[in-house]
């Protein structure tokens, strides 16, 4: 079956919002929206879910201080214990606080950059990639709401009757 | 939309749409810039070659080029490299910690804060790794494995700590930074009509979608960098304060000194900002983003962390008689009465006496008083370090060894240099990039917007 996606525009988040609400409640499905910024309370309304992108730099983070602790361990401790003016060297726990400030930036390090690759992947957003929005002016100051004829079961007249109570600015439907 | 007191100030002035938000701060970048423009960088290129070559020409010698001698093995490199990253402590504490407290006023202000932030540490980190003389074996500061046997690098040396501390801290800002460029990279890229500059913002743009779904991730990453930067800023200036705190010098050997640093390093940064913003602003016709009481706030950020300063230099004092070590209380003495008095005094003068004026309301709204006193807070805070260095340094335990330090034309023409270069890049920043975070202040427009706040309706929803 081919499919049609309807982009609508809007000149307006608050319109747009209260639009993607009016079209929810009658059942439509809203496949994605493109703001110039994040229109705060949007996510819940078309069924974005909430990214997981912090529980990674978390992880991320701890496999930093696993890794700091690790190192530092085999290069003070194991492979060539220094004596600094006799202090007690032979064990890990005797020195770690010289350890801290490094192991807190080595954690900082990982979970930022860590963090930082993986948005970049998974938003697909990479050096030399086109650009992904349906309409240049939705970096300026239009909104657009995707909406899907696959996604939705009614017919598309009854679709278009819908979004045209929205108070949409421009519409524009293409094939795929 | 968040909610706002009806009689807060309003941060954008004038009755602004998003388009003409797009426009105020793309039209600098597509039109073509001006005369002064070009004058300033030029100027600023000159006295940066001027300093490469200074740099080149002690890399060729060696660090005796520099006005050092057996007794003070550290002079204007170390002050210029404490001084710089002090003035790099500003932008990520706007983005971070600011972030953080929900300060909406930091949007005007964190792109431009931030790019100065990276353009300082870039002139920081190249102290250490010129003092090193032999910068081709820089790396060495790196735990790779080597030909020397096991031979490690001191995880116990706050030397160390500095080096990962800086590259963290630069990597991260670069990173935090540039996430918040791409959205508005891309609004250049979809404006952009001449081929080569929509190449070149689509590059830089990674082709951003402005998607739900990336918003939401970019507020999360957004937020989590803030939350890690937050601690990371105050953590680099500790440890370069360690670089001293852990020493047996007179005057150095303080507990007093990560707290201090990092207010100190937070006072000049501001400063810096406001010297450079209030240039630009003007330049770049941003008044209306970047006006009153934007500078208010970051004056009373300066008055606040000035007062810590000026706190911790008198507590250092009292301590220094207090704790009853003639050793300590002589460096203090000698600070303030020694051959090197006129710097003391310039630094109390500057970050004691200079940040109280801001008490007065009048003052503080005042910009061209606002611009005066950060210059004299950018000097205070160079003599600062200088004061804690030199005076340290140049008479210790054996009075045999005193000496003096007189820079070398290299000592100066190195430091002068720095200045050039942070002033063009900062130069090629504000040419090419947009100074203003577009998509963050598309989304106060509405809560902190002058035409808005003034609209009934305004009024009826709060």
């Amino acid at each position: 079956m081919a499919d049609k996606v309807i982009y609508v525009m809007y000149d307006d988040d608050g319109v747009l919002k209260d639009g993607a609400k009016k079209l929810v409640s009658k059942g439509v499905k809203v496949a994605d929206t493109f703001s110039p910024f994040p229109i705060h309370g949007i996510d819940p309304i078309i069924g974005v879910k909430n990214t997981r992108l912090g529980i990674m730099a978390f992880i991320y983070g701890l496999g930093g201080l696993t890794l700091a602790t690790i190192g530092m361990r085999y290069f003070m401790i194991v492979d060539w214990p220094m004596n600094i003016g006799g202090k007690p060297n032979f064990s890990y726990l005797d020195n770690i606080l010289a350890f801290v400030p490094i192991s807190f930036e080595f954690t900082v390090l990982c979970a930022a950059h860590g963090m930082a690759i993986t948005y970049l992947l998974r938003n697909k957003t990479l050096p030399g990639m086109p650009a992904q929005n349906p309409d240049p002016r939705t970096t300026d100051d239009k909104f657009v709401m995707e909406i899907r004829t696959s996604d939705n079961s009614m017919e598309e007249k009854e679709l278009e009757k819908l979004i045209k109570e929205t108070g949409y600015i421009e519409i524009d439907k293409k094939n795929i | 939309m968040q909610k706002e007191a009806a009689i807060r100030e309003p941060l954008i002035l004038g009755h602004k749409t998003y388009h003409d938000v797009t426009e105020d701060v793309c039209r600098p970048i597509e039109d073509k810039a001006p005369k002064m423009w070009y004058i300033l960088f030029g100027i600023a290129l000159i006295i940066g070659l001027y300093g490469v070559g200074c740099i080149l020409y002690l890399l060729g010698t060696g660090v005796g080029v520099w006005g050092l001698n057996k007794t003070i093995g550290w002079a204007w490199d170390i002050t210029n490299f404490v001084w710089w990253i002090g003035i790099g402590h500003a932008g990520t504490l706007i983005s971070a910690v600011l972030l953080l407290f929900r300060q909406k006023w930091r949007m005007a202000i964190n792109r431009s804060a931030e790019a100065m932030t990276i353009f300082a540490v870039f002139m920081a980190g190249l102290f250490p790794l010129i003092h090193m003389g032999r910068i081709w074996v820089g790396y060495w500061v790196l735990p790779i494995p080597n030909q020397f046997g096991s031979l490690w690098v001191n995880f116990n040396s706050p030397l160390l700590w500095d080096v990962f501390a800086i590259s963290t801290y630069l990597s991260v800002s670069v990173v935090f930074w540039y996430i918040g460029l791409m959205p508005d990279f891309a609004t250049i890229r979809d404006r952009a009509k001449k081929p080569i500059s929509k190449k070149m913002y689509s590059i830089l743009s990674f082709g951003w979608s402005g998607r739900a779904k990336h918003w939401n991730r970019f507020e999360m990453v957004s937020l989590v960098l803030a939350g890690l930067a937050t601690p990371l800023v105050f953590s680099v200036h500790s440890i370069v304060s360690f670089d001293f705190a852990t020493s047996v010098i007179p005057g150095w050997h303080t507990t007093i000194f990560p707290p201090y640093f990092v207010a100190g390093a937070v006072f000049s940064g501001f400063a810096m900002v406001q010297t450079l913003l209030l240039i630009m602003r003007k330049a770049m016709s941003l008044e209306a983003y970047i006006h009153t009481k934007h500078i208010e706030y970051m004056n009373i950020v300066i008055m606040v962390t000035g007062s810590i300063v000026g706190t911790a230099y008198i507590t250092e004092l009292f301590i220094s008689w207090y704790c009853g070590v003639e050793y300590e209380a002589y460096a203090f003495m000698n600070r303030a009465t020694g051959p090197y008095w006129w710097a003391y005094f310039a630094m109390m003068t500057c970050n004691v006496v200079s940040p109280q004026l801001m008490w007065i309301r009048r003052l503080r709204r005042s910009l061209l008083f606002t611009f005066f006193i950060s210059i004299v807070v950018n000097i205070g805070m160079w003599f600062e370090r200088y004061v804690i260095i030199m005076t340290s340094l140049h008479r210790d335990y054996l009075p045999s060894s005193w000496s003096m330090h007189y820079p070398s034309p290299i000592d100066i023409g190195v430091y002068i240099g720095t200045i050039g270069l942070f002033f063009a890049f900062f130069l090629l920043f504000a040419r090419f990039f947009p100074v203003l975070a577009l998509n963050e202040i598309k989304s106060i427009l509405k809560g902190s917007g002058q035409s808005y706040k003034e609209s009934p309706d305004y009024h009826k929803n709060h």
